[in-house]
């Protein structure tokens, strides 16, 4: 097992070196960040000499990178076009992010899973069909079309819940963005759930603990539910870094000066340390979550260990 | 599970009762008195600065909106009318609209207690103009005064510090030598590049950055970088746009349409952000509390001057022909849901009549004619090169008008290929090739007014060699009329020389006005009082807060 993570760890390296430099690359190739700077006026060449001097713009782009990651090394990830250092706006962006994807992640958890439950062990009636149609809905409709029809109705018609998240994204004004958020995620699992549970209630262990005359409510959450979990488990592990970065779009509708707001900053000034430096953090994020998914399936499935 | 539902109900139903109380009782307040509520705060909508919020190093509309509220200038410009007036100064004076003598009011302070001197505005101006600062905001703010090239050379480094041409005679005086005559150039002093900056900013300006300090009606209390601003009025400012509210919230924006929810939802009070497509459903959401006014932006399309093909004089005919073929009124209406003003000048309606603004001035050529079109289209020996092509930049929004533009000349001259749009993949790309001569057609262009006078609109995009000039235009007769209209003694005389210029520009047509672009702001119930100004950015000192 130690060493099984010792070799997962050591992938990353590569990895990590690979994504960063094609980012450097793609924000780079998206042309001159200085005249960028000066709207629909013509820069003042001698100032823009200027800055793209200052800003080590003229070295070949290796030596950039080069020069980028040796700072990475000192915990310098450079500055914004504004003054404020990336780490700055790093620490201030991901845990509103991160507050968010808990927020749809137990969403997706407790009622995705409640869903797929009461779905699977109906199959083919009225409350099972309900829960395919539904999510069926869910699954059809592109996230950004449910925020804002959401956020008109609850927000701006009904008045029930604020319509954008105040300043320091406050657990109560989560609650619409992490469920819009979490939507598409949550009718996988229901259907993922349903699908195991439906399979597994014919087991051989399912009939052995009925007839032991065990009570229904134990069958199901000792026996039965246990065992169909580990697909859905293996999901919402992966899920966990593609909802971080499916909050780009959620926090756009809703306001919310996180992960996303910060790069869309990022490129539309085509800064590269921003969006270089945030990206980098997704990148680790989606890596932790791969790797933690692939030690719990090892724990959870010793065939797997053992391969 | 079932006792975290029954919680929510219970917080909904606390939170809907809560709601019904506030309304209840701020409807009864309304109908016992229906003044203003001096301490109220007043929350506006505010996108991400740029750049430090220094006033050199500030060119977009959000740093901008800033550094307005909490500096003040020598000039200000009147709401309204647009018009210059005096500030922080008390006095700018001049014999040979060369030299200005200017001196300023005593007894101003920086809102941390330091005095505002002669000094506090020699030394930011020889900041802004010292190239190793590297500031976006010099040209052509500080290219008129003497020593400029000095401290900013085109090229190489700078040999001196400070510009020559500027001289502190006392605390409260100071002199300015111009490189040439600039009559109207008191008037240029109202734009936030000319703001002075405190001693504060020399000692640390790290410091200074992270909460700046200025001399205006208001001091920033708070600043939440990348969410938010507070700014609360400032007890030292003796001027004379004293703020009506208790103070200004500025809140960023991640999107226009989360915006215009909370506008809605009654969360934000002053929206200038609203989108295009917002005022399709403004009209009705907001009971006319909204302003759709033209801006000092103007639109146009300009002709590579340099290249053979346009440079002739049947050419002339030709571009005259394609500006009428273009339906400015419908296109207008349509593409732009009325957001955009059909252009009759080169100008701008904010700068009023007496400012140089003619309704007039281009006539028959601004105004659609598809018959006259065609008619002076094949005088002058058709399109050169055969096809027009209209060059833009494809990561904004303007396929749609151009090729409404294309469409309206293509009916015009009864040839379906007579005009395609040429989209270039980013504004960057888009400005270099403009910049490096490389336009073989037509290309759209605009200017953004950077303070509300004639010669603004003129001089840097037509006059020989101009910083601005894409279309690369040169008539020895116009440039000798903007110089005669800088030489000027009086303003009169000023505009109505630069008109005389302007008007050589409806024969030569360097460029096509399309429209004006219109400042939008949508306000909620709470607040009376909203005016755009001539930058259209709201009036924020001029908003009250209703009782």
């Amino acid at each position: 097992m130690g060493r099984y993570v010792i070799r997962r760890l050591l992938q990353m390296i590569p990895v990590f070196i690979g994504t960063t430099f094609i980012i450097f690359t793609m924000v780079h190739a998206l042309g001159d960040p200085v005249a960028a700077l000066f709207g629909d006026k013509s820069p003042d060449p001698a100032v823009a000499a200027q800055i793209r001097q200052q800003l080590g713009l003229n070295d070949p782009l290796i030596v950039q990178y080069g020069n980028y990651m040796k700072g990475i090394f000192t915990g310098n990830l450079g500055n914004a076009f504004n003054g404020q250092p990336v780490t700055e706006l790093l620490k201030s962006a991901y845990p509103t992010t991160l507050k968010l994807t808990l927020v749809a992640f137990t969403f997706e958890v407790v009622l995705g899973i409640t869903l797929g439950v009461i779905s699977g062990m109906r199959r083919g009636r009225f409350a099972d069909t309900g829960v395919m149609v539904m999510t069926l809905i869910v699954i059809s409709i592109p996230t950004f079309v449910i925020g804002y029809v959401l956020q008109y109705l609850f927000g701006v018609k009904w008045g029930l819940v604020s319509a954008t998240v105040a300043t320091g994204a406050p657990i109560g004004d989560l609650i619409l963005p992490g469920f819009v958020l979490a939507s598409v995620s949550l009718a996988y699992v229901a259907r993922l759930t349903r699908t195991t549970i439906a399979e597994n209630t014919k087991a051989d262990y399912v009939r052995t603990a009925v007839a032991k005359g065990l009570p229904r409510r134990r069958v199901i959450t000792h026996h039965l539910l246990r065992n169909s979990l580990i697909p859905v488990i293996t999901f919402l592990g992966t899920d966990l870094g593609a909802l971080m970065g499916g909050a780009l779009v959620t926090e756009r509708i809703f306001n919310i000066q996180g992960v996303g707001y910060q790069l869309y900053q990022g490129i539309v000034r085509q800064n590269t340390p921003t969006v270089v430096g945030f990206v980098t953090v997704l990148v680790i994020v989606f890596l932790l979550a791969n790797l933690l998914v692939d030690l719990l399936y090892a724990v959870l499935d010793p065939r797997i260990r053992y391969a | 599970m079932r006792g975290a539902t029954r919680v929510t109900f219970a917080a909904g139903a606390i939170a809907i009762a809560l709601a019904a109380t506030a309304c209840s009782s701020s409807s009864k307040s309304t109908n016992s008195s229906s003044g203003s509520n001096a301490s109220g705060v007043v929350t506006a909508w505010w996108g991400d600065p740029q750049n430090p919020l220094i006033p050199t190093d500030t060119n977009e509309v959000n740093g901008g909106a800033v550094l307005n509220m909490i500096f003040a200038g020598l000039q200000s410009y009147d709401p309204k009318t647009g018009k210059a007036q005096l500030a922080n100064a008390s006095s700018i004076t001049t014999t040979d609209q060369q030299h200005f003598t200017i001196k300023l009011k005593p007894g101003w302070k920086f809102s941390d207690g330091t005095a505002v001197t002669a000094n506090s505005y020699v030394d930011a101006w020889n900041y802004g103009a010292y190239l190793p600062n590297a500031q976006n905001n010099t040209d052509p703010f500080f290219t008129s005064i003497q020593g400029y090239t000095d401290v900013h050379p085109a090229s190489g480094s700078a040999k001196a510090k400070t510009m020559s041409g500027l001289k502190v005679v006392d605390d409260n005086t100071f002199t300015v030598a111009l490189t040439q005559k600039f009559s109207l150039w008191p008037d240029t002093l109202g734009y936030s590049a000319f703001y002075p900056l405190p001693k504060a900013f020399f000692s640390n300006q790290a410091a200074w950055e992270a909460k700046p300090i200025g001399n205006g009606p208001y001091v920033i209390n708070s600043w939440n970088k990348g969410s938010g601003m507070q700014l609360r009025p400032s007890s030292t400012y003796t001027g004379d746009f004293k703020p009506k509210n208790g103070g200004i919230n500025l809140k960023v924006y991640t999107d226009a349409n989360a915006a215009y929810a909370d506008l809605q939802a009654g969360n934000l009070d002053i929206d200038n952000g609203l989108s295009t497509s917002a005022l399709k459903t403004a009209q009705s959401d907001l009971s006319g509390r909204f302003i759709n006014q033209p801006a000092g932006i103007l639109q146009t399309i300009s002709f590579p001057l340099y290249n053979a093909g346009w440079s002739t004089a049947n050419a002339k005919l030709v571009r005259q022909g394609i500006s009428m073929a273009i339906d400015r009124a419908t296109i207008t209406k349509v593409i732009f849901n009325s957001t955009r003003t059909p252009a009759t000048d080169w100008t701008s309606p904010v700068l009023g009549e007496a400012g140089g603004f003619s309704s007039t001035l281009c006539g028959d050529v601004c105004t659609y004619n598809p018959t006259k079109a065609k008619q002076l289209i094949q005088q002058g020996g058709g399109i050169p090169g055969g096809q027009l092509t209209i060059s833009y930049n494809a990561d904004s929004s303007h396929k749609e008008w151009v090729d409404a533009v294309c469409n309206s000349i293509n009916n015009a001259l009864g040839n379906t290929s007579a005009c395609v749009g040429k989209p270039v993949g980013t504004f960057a790309s888009f400005r270099n090739q403009i910049q490096n001569k490389q336009e073989t057609s037509a290309f759209r262009s605009g200017w953004q007014m950077d303070y509300p006078l004639i010669q603004d609109f003129l001089q840097p995009l037509y006059f020989t060699n101009a910083a601005s000039n894409d279309s690369h235009y040169s008539s020895p007769q116009f440039d000798s009329l903007v110089n005669q209209a800088n030489a000027a003694s009086d303003k009169a005389t000023a505009v109505s020389d630069f008109k005389s210029a302007e008007k050589l520009l409806v024969t030569d047509l360097p460029a096509i006005p399309l429209w004006y672009q219109n400042g939008l702001v949508g306000w909620s119930s709470k607040v009376s009082n909203v005016a755009l100004d001539p930058f259209s950015v709201p009036v924020y000192t001029d908003i009250t807060v209703n009782k």
